[in-house]
């Protein structure tokens, strides 16, 4: 036996590698599968072809409600009665976090505390974490109901999941959802900005206009399966599709900067050259455009979010880029509407917030120096209490 | 603990012997000759598939991004030889590089004292691992599980959530450039000029009576006692060189790619993986420091041609699952016979 | 050797011995309840007492799982994907219809048992490392169901959704399944010749072994019924969901945070010692801590450093007390 060891290791190996190759041309898998179109991959199944016409159309409607207050104005608003909701002050709202893990959502959650510092009429404001866990959350609710709010805002985990939770809620207090969404129709408003197809097509649009034909891109998304995440990208994939650009890679970066900066210098040193990189979420831009630095290649075009490290340097080295947002000020009106609804005024809903991009033209109004690297700019805090020492800034 | 976590086999001890650990030679347990093909046969179908992969540039470029991995896995060795674990090592990682970025805050003068103090504090980590471990007798799964707990918690709670300030030019220097202008290579990255060092430094610490002494507490810690051998230190001492690896892992990792809050996540399970695939045994006792890191290499080198050949994120989980247990089976098969 | 002698042999009173987890408990509970009170709330009203056992069960029946796991000398780091994986498997064959309940249920359970097997296989036959074989389990199972996966899945009929919504009075009937399956198992230890075989394994493999047990079947069973749990647990979530997830073991922390509350309730790690009862206390123990951090409202963060110390600290104390006792025995010999 001793001597058949490395003929068994080659076997093995030989096997996992075989493996390897035939799984090679999984949809969404092979840059390297030509034939079969753009290299986008199939189509999810989360793609729903009037929802991403919905919002395409949105993105150049504009907006009612105050100019400077984006996070107060609605997009093609249809309002809905809220008289039966009416109920005196001072009042105790609650909130269902399904959590603070990523710097979006504490930007966001810093917005939504120093909103209600804003208002009196709020006397207690009870949170509870559910430390991104859909199974804590339900409880959560369940408990938050107990404890007597006057409204009760959900910022969900999962979108199918959250779904009996909240109808048990609905029953009891006015439910205000926001960021994802519920499969009901329960709740009082549903509050998020244009979302995720807007998002990912921005984007896109900005590349196929950009990059020259033929330009290769590689699109990295953070992982699989998330609604809004999922919703970008196929969006995206819609508009690579008919363009002539060549996708030459899809990657699933994890949203970790070390993982994306290595996928990008592996591709770089397979292609030569890359001259698009589409992201789903621009945490890790940063290290996507350093691998091109790194290579000593010329910047590509680049698709980011507001996040400040990346806007600084888009800044700094003159890059060729677009950030598309998904406003943190999104946190702010969920309170606002809480307050309308409990006055007895009429909301939107759903209400839909605007999308602002940030592109060349606006940038220098959006680098705050000030702030820490993964700051969103598109917070809509500047004006409130405690900024910016509360969000970490100087 | 731990020799109950090994696998039930009737073991019999293996003679530690030579060359910066145990069993280097034959198939057994320990040995590293199984990792060394399946690395040769996984670098042969990278270079066919990525003709250019030898060209000194690129290599030095693959050697540079697999440098922290590597290290961690140096860090890691020490300690599963010695029959324990370190499931700390990646929120160290983290919290490591969001302190230096909040210290440093773009100032370069402040570089080398935050350095110093980065690998004072996994010093210091590993030192509380270590106590708690052999003095409170903690098996060192839960030490390390509470610990990656406490750090977790602790970097969220310091920076409010978010990673504030910035790393300078200076510190991430070391991750990132290199010595430009070298004949034949062009450019040395500083990466592997570390992971060269702590190469060196592993290997001649195993060969020291401490890594002699450490693989017999691994291997027998009672019999290890009996002898006179001093097993709560050496058994310390492992865990302060864990400490000390994860914090060289992540000034490297956060020159790399700069700050944030995934850096280190996962990098537990990913580096004792690493070191398993190398021939280390865990519950103790067996193994080359030189087969951990050749097992980090070959694990790089695995995600590189996965890579390659085009394996989406969402695949490459399972046929990483699926190779290490292929590799480790193969090895502990031939243990047997 | 007969199984009499072997039952003498292996000091079976020793099985719940470190049940220093329920004074912590009642400790926990009253300045919990201190501290929760003078903050104006109460730990003890019934929808923060519902919320606690709710969540209480479903760690709970993973933590009984591993707990057989841990005291046969093994661990089960797998669990997390398999709940996430059954739970898929049970909402996608219910899709909704009520007659689909119990084929779902067989197939989860089918399904997680064949993990469990595979599992105990890797482990006895092949000889790998339980932390390797179940963490490359894991992967396997990751990899799967990330490509396959896009989002929650299938959906469950509101009949089965009574598992995870309903209440019998003030206590949820998860919570009831949750301690069903713990007396079961707990039985099993105690009254079984599997179950002593078990204990006699984690202590002292080799011993075991020369003393006519058949060590391989007995981790092979132990891993099909810390995974069968897994099942159990994975059939809770989708009925509480109303879906199945892809993610939600992997993103509740299962495994890590089922071994944790194994050791909390006193199970020694390196196996042989240690009980049901205890993890039961453990599993507790954390849910009253995150009860009384959730009422408090404090950051989720701070949490996780509390948790850390917690659990470092009380097995520091059961090493303590197992020296102490060692000690005593030795001086009584001497």
């Amino acid at each position: 036996m001793r001597r058949s060891t490395p003929f068994l290791l080659a076997v093995c190996t030989a096997v996992a590698v075989g493996v390897v190759g035939c799984t090679s041309d999984v949809p969404g898998a092979s840059p390297s599968a030509g034939p079969s179109g753009a290299g986008t991959g199939e189509t999810s199944k989360f793609f729903v072809q009037a929802d991403h016409d919905n919002e395409l159309a949105l993105r150049t409607k504009s907006a009612t409600g105050p100019a400077d207050k984006p996070w107060e104005q609605a997009l093609d608003p249809k309002t809905v009665d809220t008289a039966k909701y009416k109920k005196a002050g001072p009042y105790h709202l609650c909130f269902s976090n399904a959590g603070v893990g990523n710097p979006w959502r504490q930007v966001g959650f810093k917005n939504m505390q120093a909103e209600v510092k804003l208002h009196p009429e709020i006397k207690t404001f009870t949170v509870a974490d559910a430390e991104s866990k859909d199974d804590k959350q339900i409880s959560d609710i369940t408990d938050l109901l107990g404890k007597g709010c006057d409204a009760l805002i959900v910022s969900p985990n999962t979108t199918a999941t959250l779904t009996p939770a909240v109808e048990q809620a609905c029953a009891k207090v006015p439910v205000i959802v926001f960021d994802r969404g519920v499969n009901t129709k329960c709740p009082v408003t549903f509050i998020n900005p244009i979302g995720g197809y807007a998002f990912g097509a921005t984007g896109a649009e900005f590349l196929v206009e950009k990059v020259k034909p033929k330009g290769k891109i590689l699109a990295l998304r953070i992982l699989p399966g998330v609604d809004v995440l999922e919703a970008r990208w196929g969006a995206a994939k819609v508009v690579f599709d008919k363009s002539d650009l060549d996708v030459v890679g899809v990657e699933f970066t994890d949203g970790d900067a070390a993982k994306t900066k290595t996928i990008v210098s592996n591709y770089l040193q397979r292609f030569g050259d890359i001259d698009g990189i589409w992201m789903d979420a621009g945490a890790t831009a940063v290290a996507a455009a350093e691998a091109f630095e790194d290579a000593g290649k010329p910047f590509p075009a680049i698709v980011g979010e507001d996040q400040q490290d990346f806007l600084k340097m888009w800044q700094d080295k003159k890059l060729t880029a677009i950030a598309p947002t998904y406003p943190t000020y999104q946190w702010r009106t969920p309170v606002i509407a809480a307050l309308k609804i409990l006055g007895g005024e009429a909301v939107a809903s759903p209400w839909k917030l605007p999308q602002p991009t940030i592109t060349q033209d606006n940038l220098s109004q959006y680098v705050q120096a000030d702030m820490p690297p993964l700051h969103y700019a598109m917070c809509g805090c500047a004006t409130l209490p405690g900024y910016p020492k509360d969000w970490g800034g100087k | 603990m731990s020799t109950q976590l090994a696998t039930p086999t009737g073991s019999a001890p293996a003679v530690p012997s030579g060359l910066g650990g145990g069993g280097r030679s034959g198939w057994g347990a320990g040995s590293i000759r199984p990792v060394l093909i399946i690395l040769v046969l996984l670098l042969i179908a990278v270079g066919i598939r990525q003709p250019d992969f030898y060209d000194p540039p690129v290599l030095l470029a693959f050697l540079k991004r697999a440098a922290p991995l590597i290290i961690l896995a140096a860090g890691q060795y020490f300690v599963i030889v010695a029959g324990d674990f370190d499931l700390s090592v990646g929120s160290l990682v983290t919290a490591e590089v969001v302190i230096a970025a909040r210290l440093i805050d773009g100032d370069p003068a402040a570089t080398w004292p935050v350095i110093v103090l980065l690998l004072g504090f996994g010093l210091l980590i590993g030192l509380v691992n270590g106590l708690v471990t052999t003095l409170l007798q903690v098996p060192s799964f839960i030490t390390t599980l509470g610990m990656y707990l406490v750090l977790v918690g602790a970097v969220y709670t310091w920076t409010g959530g978010s990673p504030r300030g910035a790393l300078s030019e200076e510190f991430r220097q070391f991750g990132r450039r290199g010595i430009d202008g070298v004949p034949v290579l062009g450019q040395l990255p500083y990466a592997v000029l570390v992971l060269a060092g702590v190469a060196v430094l592993a290997v001649l610490a195993m060969r020291s009576d401490f890594g002699k002494v450490l693989l017999a507490v691994g291997d027998n810690p009672r019999a290890a006692r009996v002898t006179g051998a001093r097993t709560a230190r050496v058994r310390t001492i492992a865990f302060l060189a864990s400490g000390l690896a994860a914090a060289v892992a992540a000034i490297l990792l956060g020159g790399f790619g700069g700050v944030s809050f995934q850096v280190g996540q996962g990098l537990e399970f990913t580096a004792i993986t690493a070191v398993v695939l190398g021939g280390v045994v865990l519950g103790g006792g067996r193994g080359s420091v030189a087969g951990a890191m050749l097992g980090a290499l070959t694990l790089q080198t695995l995600l590189t041609l996965l890579n390659l050949l085009g394996v989406s994120g969402a695949l490459s989980s399972a046929v990483q699952g699926l190779i290490i247990l292929a590799a480790v089976a193969v090895g502990t098969l031939r243990r047997r016979t | 050797m007969s199984e009499n002698a072997l039952r003498t042999r292996l000091r079976l009173p020793q099985l719940d011995a470190t049940n220093g987890v329920w004074p912590a408990l009642a400790v926990a509970l009253i300045i919990g309840g201190t501290l929760v009170a003078l903050d104006g709330g109460s730990l003890f009203s019934e929808s923060s007492m519902i919320s606690l056992l709710q969540r209480a069960a479903g760690l709970g029946i993973v933590a009984v799982g591993q707990t057989i796991a841990i005291l046969a000398g093994s661990l089960d780091l797998s669990v997390a994907y398999v709940i996430s994986l059954t739970s898929l498997v049970a909402a996608e064959t219910m899709a909704g219809s009520d007659g689909m309940v119990l084929p779902a249920i067989l197939a989860v359970l089918a399904v997680s048992a064949a993990i469990g097997l595979l599992n105990g296989l890797l482990i006895t036959k092949v000889r790998i490392n339980a932390f390797i074989a179940t963490l490359g389990v894991g992967l396997l199972i990751k990899g799967y169901l990330e490509q396959g996966y896009a989002g929650p899945a299938g959906s469950v009929p509101t009949s089965f959704q009574h598992l995870g919504y309903d209440r019998v009075g003030p206590i949820p009937l998860s919570f009831l399944l949750f301690a069903a399956v713990a007396a079961a198992v707990w039985f099993t230890l105690r009254s079984t010749r599997y179950g002593h075989h078990l204990i006699a394994t984690g202590g002292d493999l080799d011993v075991a072994r020369l003393s006519g047990v058949r060590t391989d079947l007995v981790l092979i069973r132990t891993h099909v019924i810390c995974s069968l749990c897994a099942g159990i647990a994975g059939l809770y979530l989708a009925s509480r969901l109303g879906a199945g997830a892809p993610r939600v073991g992997a993103e509740g922390g299962y495994d890590l945070e089922s071994i944790a509350a194994v050791v909390l309730g006193g199970t020694v790690l390196a196996g042989g010692r240690g009980g049901v009862t205890g993890t039961v206390g453990g599993v507790l123990l954390l849910a009253v801590i995150d009860g009384v951090f959730n009422q408090l409202e404090v950051d989720s963060f701070f949490k996780q450093m509390v948790r850390g110390v917690v659990i470092v600290a009380a097995v520091a104390v059961y090493a303590l007390r197992l020296r102490r006792t060692s000690d005593r025995r030795k001086a009584a010999v001497a």
